[in-house]
């Protein structure tokens, strides 16, 4: 070993160390959720421990999905971390758009992700976004309404229990309403839902051959059921509520039961929010008997578009936001109930986690779904309440423009399937599939 | 004016004016009233108008999360900018329009105006690629020009006919005293359209400042204006209506109050020159 | 007066104003034009070569395409009458003597200073929810049951949310026309024993025509283009996806950049339509 070769070591070291203390700022882009904006408010730790500092920008879900995808597109180079989900990851994975984090540390212990949510992220075997929290949908119910209404709700219900219970819980003079279930139209809203249902009835989007199955008699059955339903026993003005507005209903105490994301459970069971927090139970979410529930799988993850210049320090706050620390370092502050769920296993197995009530059918909600096997039909393609192609979010929503018209009674369940199959063939074709 | 009304038509206008003054006004008030509550109060059924636990505690989330300043001063910078700058190009043009008119000066007007109705989302993609390759992406500088860009019809349109109103004569006799071109714009010009500038002025800071489209789409973290701000708190989780309403409120005060006190250069400003 | 040297003169100070909106209409417009003769898809590796007038077919072939101009066209139209009628009808009534003038007429501006985004989710959600809108309630105390408007009367709702807008505006502007209406011949047409309906036709309106000339031609300009309401309240759902919002879900929420400016192309051709009627009626108003 020369001198040269000494010497140019020891710069090398020299420029690592400086680099490690050079303090950047990195711009994060996020949605508005509760988990998120609790991040927001802990990011001083993550500045403590390294040095970084953090810009965030914090938009609202619709807002941040035409923010980030316009940027990475066009190679704005905006964004040091974008929040995305399990849709957006294998595919911008596969345009090289992403950085693969396949060089995590080992106190990450990348094995400690769930199976499911890790899958979900990654793309031929390399995750490409690490999961802040995950989710799949349940049943959540006012057991002191299901009392009253004489019945008493399985741990797995079927779909025609579920409706019998809701039409009963129904008091519309009280405002009560025994189902609240998403309308709002949008893929991420009320597509995410009925996809996921109709998985349960048997129906699917696609056959092997990329043919649209609007036209089908499971997906008949679906909305039909679907409306019916709400019509009976859902809340007016169902067809504008998202995720946003069946949480507050809830938390008011005006539903009886409400099928929606698992994440919800630690809202509902707050009682800073929610009039109804001792009185929640939980459910699987339904089946029609053919073998598929009808819950969905989703992931909120943090990812680093390629190309940007603060790879390193973005790594690191991977690293400090998904880590076991930081679950460790939420539950400290704002307690266990409160912790971003569904990303680790770890999590489900601390005792203290245990004692949360809906800590157990969270992750058996979670590990019943199938991204690979969505529907009781085989299917080309992947993903529980989505297919993931880069088609799917520009044509179910408008699929779920024409189910939320339906369900606002402006037009029938059939010319809805047949508008969103026609529709649907169209894109597909101007696709080419 | 001048013709005499009995007291009872005066009481009767006023009231029947009164009445639709608040119920236009009404909204504005309630999220102003609705930002002081719980947000369990925020909702209660029957609503309550006056009589709740006052609270700034919706102020004091809103501005733990997210630092209003930043985006208050960016959004004054921006608005300010753009419509400071937009003035300083339409003066001169304005100017030969008014003054020396030609038979394409009405089709020039009428050109500019209809730049504007070009489809903002149409041209999203090209203007982000664009702003990217002269890496303005994400800046006040880029903000302030794309903004003076699309108020600039109107502003040149504004200044244009208060500029007719101003005697051509004047300012002959002022080339004729060996003033430029240039004396004669800064000093002679200027000086008289003043109150037409000062509305002109208002009107766009206004427009430039509830500008949402370009605001949000072409700024991240550093020149976030307000209506970057307010697109964080629509529908969060959980109930939100006294958030939202604290968060509306920090966004539109400052241009509600601007506009209040400068309503009189405004109403004239409105008018386009239209009415004499 | 004007010379040859003040002629060149007020070409050079044009040059500016004129380059600039020439650079920022143009420049946009031939990228527009060249990417929509393109499939242009950024989700499956962006440029995928020319395709003709494929995306030009496509969506104006598309079901949406003429319920969205319908949308756009009773969105502007009903915006323009709403403000227009209210307009004078408030700016007469502004204009009767009364005590606290100066007061109702902030009151009454005040809307046109709110940000659109802003004014969009009050509304949606503390005006129009159908379980805790403030409507819900004062349907309930009736005795009736709530709208759920934004699904219900979607349209409606957001004609009702862009005309509280823009009411400050038509009404500020015919309000000043209307002060500087000769009173006398007014008096005088009184006295002849005119009714106050042929008044107002024969007098007042005509009086009036400039300014509603001005409401109609910028008002136009903003309508055409309206977003944020759509976007935050149904999100382009029944029936409310006008032309702008359908070029917005073709570009951003299906990521086709091709079809997306084939649909800016036939925006922009759609707006030089109605520039061309507006100039049309407003030239020979406004020069008069």
């Amino acid at each position: 070993m020369s001198l040269r070769n000494a010497f140019r070591a020891a710069t090398a070291l020299s420029v690592l160390a400086t680099s490690a203390a050079y303090a950047e700022t990195i711009t994060i882009a996020t949605v508005n959720n509760g988990d998120m904006i609790r991040m927001q408010g802990l990011t001083d730790d993550f500045t403590e421990k390294t040095g970084h500092e953090v810009e965030w920008v914090t938009l609202e879900e619709n807002v941040l999905r035409q923010r980030v995808t316009t940027d990475i597109s066009a190679k704005g180079g905006q964004f040091d971390i974008m929040t995305i989900g399990m849709y957006e990851t294998p595919i911008w994975a596969k345009n090289n758009w992403l950085v693969p984090l396949d060089d995590l540390p080992a106190e990450y212990d990348v094995d400690d992700l769930l199976p499911a949510m890790r899958g979900g992220l990654s793309l031929d075997g390399t995750l490409y976004a690490a999961p802040f929290y995950g989710e799949s949908s349940m049943i959540m119910y006012r057991t002191d309404l299901m009392e009253e209404a004489g019945l008493e709700m399985p741990d797995a219900p079927t779909w025609e229990f579920v409706a019998d219970a809701a039409r009963k819980m129904t008091d519309k003079d009280n405002e009560i309403y025994g189902i609240c279930l998403r309308g709002k139209a949008g893929w991420g809203e009320n597509m995410a839902f009925l996809t996921a249902t109709a998985n349960s009835f048997g129906a699917r989007w696609f056959d092997e051959d990329w043919t649209p199955q609007f036209d089908s008699e499971a997906w008949s059955n679906t909305l039909n059921f679907y409306i019916d339903l709400m019509n009976d026993a859902g809340p007016p003005g169902a067809s504008n509520n998202g995720f946003n507005e069946n949480l507050s209903l809830f938390q008011q105490g005006k539903c009886g039961m409400w099928i929606d994301a698992t994440v919800a459970a630690s809202f509902v069971t707050n009682p800073d929010d929610s009039t109804v927090a001792d009185k929640v139970g939980f459910a699987l979410a339904p089946d029609a008997g053919l073998g598929k529930r009808s819950n969905w799988l989703w992931a909120w993850a943090l990812a680093i578009p390629a190309g940007t210049q603060k790879e390193d320090a973005a790594k690191e706050f991977i690293n400090w936001a998904t880590s076991k620390e930081y679950i460790e370092l939420v539950a400290s502050k704002e307690g266990w109930a409160n912790v971003p769920p569904g990303a680790r296993t770890s999590l489900y197995e601390n005792a203290n986690y245990k004692d949360v009530p809906f800590a157990k059918m969270t992750l058996d909600s979670i590990l019943s779904a199938d991204p690979n096997n969505p529907a009781v039909d085989p299917v080309p393609y992947v993903g529980v309440q989505f297919a993931a192609i880069p088609e799917f979010a520009g044509i179910a929503t408008q699929v779920g423009q024409e189910f939320s018209a339906a369900l606002a009674g402006q037009q029938s369940a059939e010319e809805a399937l047949e508008k969103a199959q026609a529709l649907t063939v169209d894109e597909m074709e101007a696709a080419g599939y | 004016m001048a013709r005499a009304v009995t007291p009872q038509r005066k009481a009767l206008n006023t009231a029947i004016a009164w009445g639709i003054g608040l119920l236009i006004f009404f909204p504005i008030l309630w999220t102003i009233l609705t930002s002081f509550k719980t947000e369990a109060q925020a909702i209660s059924d029957p609503p309550v108008f006056l009589f709740f636990d006052w609270t700034l505690e919706n102020y004091s989330v809103v501005q733990e999360r997210s630092d209003y300043m930043r985006f208050l001063w960016n959004s004054v910078i921006i608005a300010g900018g753009s419509t400071i700058l937009g003035i300083i190009i339409a003066i001169p043009a304005a100017w030969s329009m008014a003054f020396v008119p030609s038979k394409r000066t009405k089709d020039i007007l009428l050109w500019m105006l209809s730049t504007k109705m070009l489809p903002a989302v149409g041209v999203l993609y090209p203007i982000y690629l664009i702003f990217i390759r002269m890496g303005i992406l994400d800046t006040r500088m880029g903000l302030v020009v794309v903004l003076m860009l699309i108020n600039l019809p109107i502003i040149v349109w504004m200044l244009y006919t208060y500029f007719r109103e101003i005697p051509g004569e004047i300012l002959e006799a002022a080339r004729m005293d060996g003033a430029s071109l240039k004396e004669e714009i800064l000093y002679v010009l200027t000086p008289m359209a003043m109150p037409g500038i000062a509305s002109t002025l208002l009107l766009n800071i206004i427009l430039a400042w509830n500008e949402a489209f370009w605001t949000l789409n072409l700024t991240a973290a550093k020149a976030a204006p307000l209506t970057a701000f307010i697109a964080s708190y629509s529908s969060p989780e959980g109930l939100f209506y006294a958030k939202l309403s604290a968060a509306s409120t920090m966004a539109i005060a400052p241009i509600l109050i601007l506009g209040w006190f400068s309503q009189k250069q405004l109403v004239s400003g409105l008018t386009f020159g239209a009415v004499k | 007066m004007a010379t040859q040297h003040s002629r060149s003169a007020a070409r050079i100070m044009m040059a500016p104003a004129v380059i600039l909106l020439l650079g920022w209409m143009l420049v946009p417009l031939l990228m527009t034009l060249w990417f929509s003769f393109k499939k242009y898809l950024p989700l499956r590796g962006g440029d995928l070569g020319w395709v003709g007038f494929d995306n030009y077919v496509r969506f104006i072939s598309s079901s949406s395409f003429w319920p969205s101009i319908q949308a756009t066209l009773i969105i502007v139209g009903g915006v323009l009458a709403i403000t227009i009628i209210f307009g004078v009808l408030l700016a007469i009534l502004l204009n009767q003597p009364m005590w606290g003038q100066g007061i109702v007429r902030i009151l009454v501006i005040a809307p046109f200073f709110v940000m659109p985004t802003v004014s969009a989710l009050v509304w949606k959600n503390m005006f129009m929810d159908p379980v805790n809108g403030l409507f819900a309630h004062l349907w309930k105390f009736f005795g009736a049951e709530p709208i759920s408007w934004l699904s219900e009367a979607s349209l409606q709702s957001i004609i009702l949310i862009v005309s509280w807008q823009w009411l400050p505006f038509a009404t500020l502007i015919l309000l000043t026309a209307i002060q500087s209406l000769d009173s006398e011949q007014l008096e005088a047409a009184e006295m002849d024993g005119a009714s106050p309906l042929s008044r107002f036709g024969y007098i007042t309106l005509p009086h009036l025509s400039r300014a509603i000339t001005v409401v109609l031609l910028i008002q136009t300009i903003f309508l055409l283009s309206i977003f944020a309401e759509i976007f935050v309240t149904t999100q382009g759902a029944f029936g409310t996806k006008t032309l702008t919002y359908l070029i917005y879900q073709r570009v951003l929420e299906s990521q086709n950049v091709g079809l997306g400016s084939a649909g800016g192309v036939y925006a922009i051709i759609l707006a030089n339509i109605v520039a061309i009627f507006l100039m049309r009626i407003v030239g020979k108003n406004l020069d008069a």
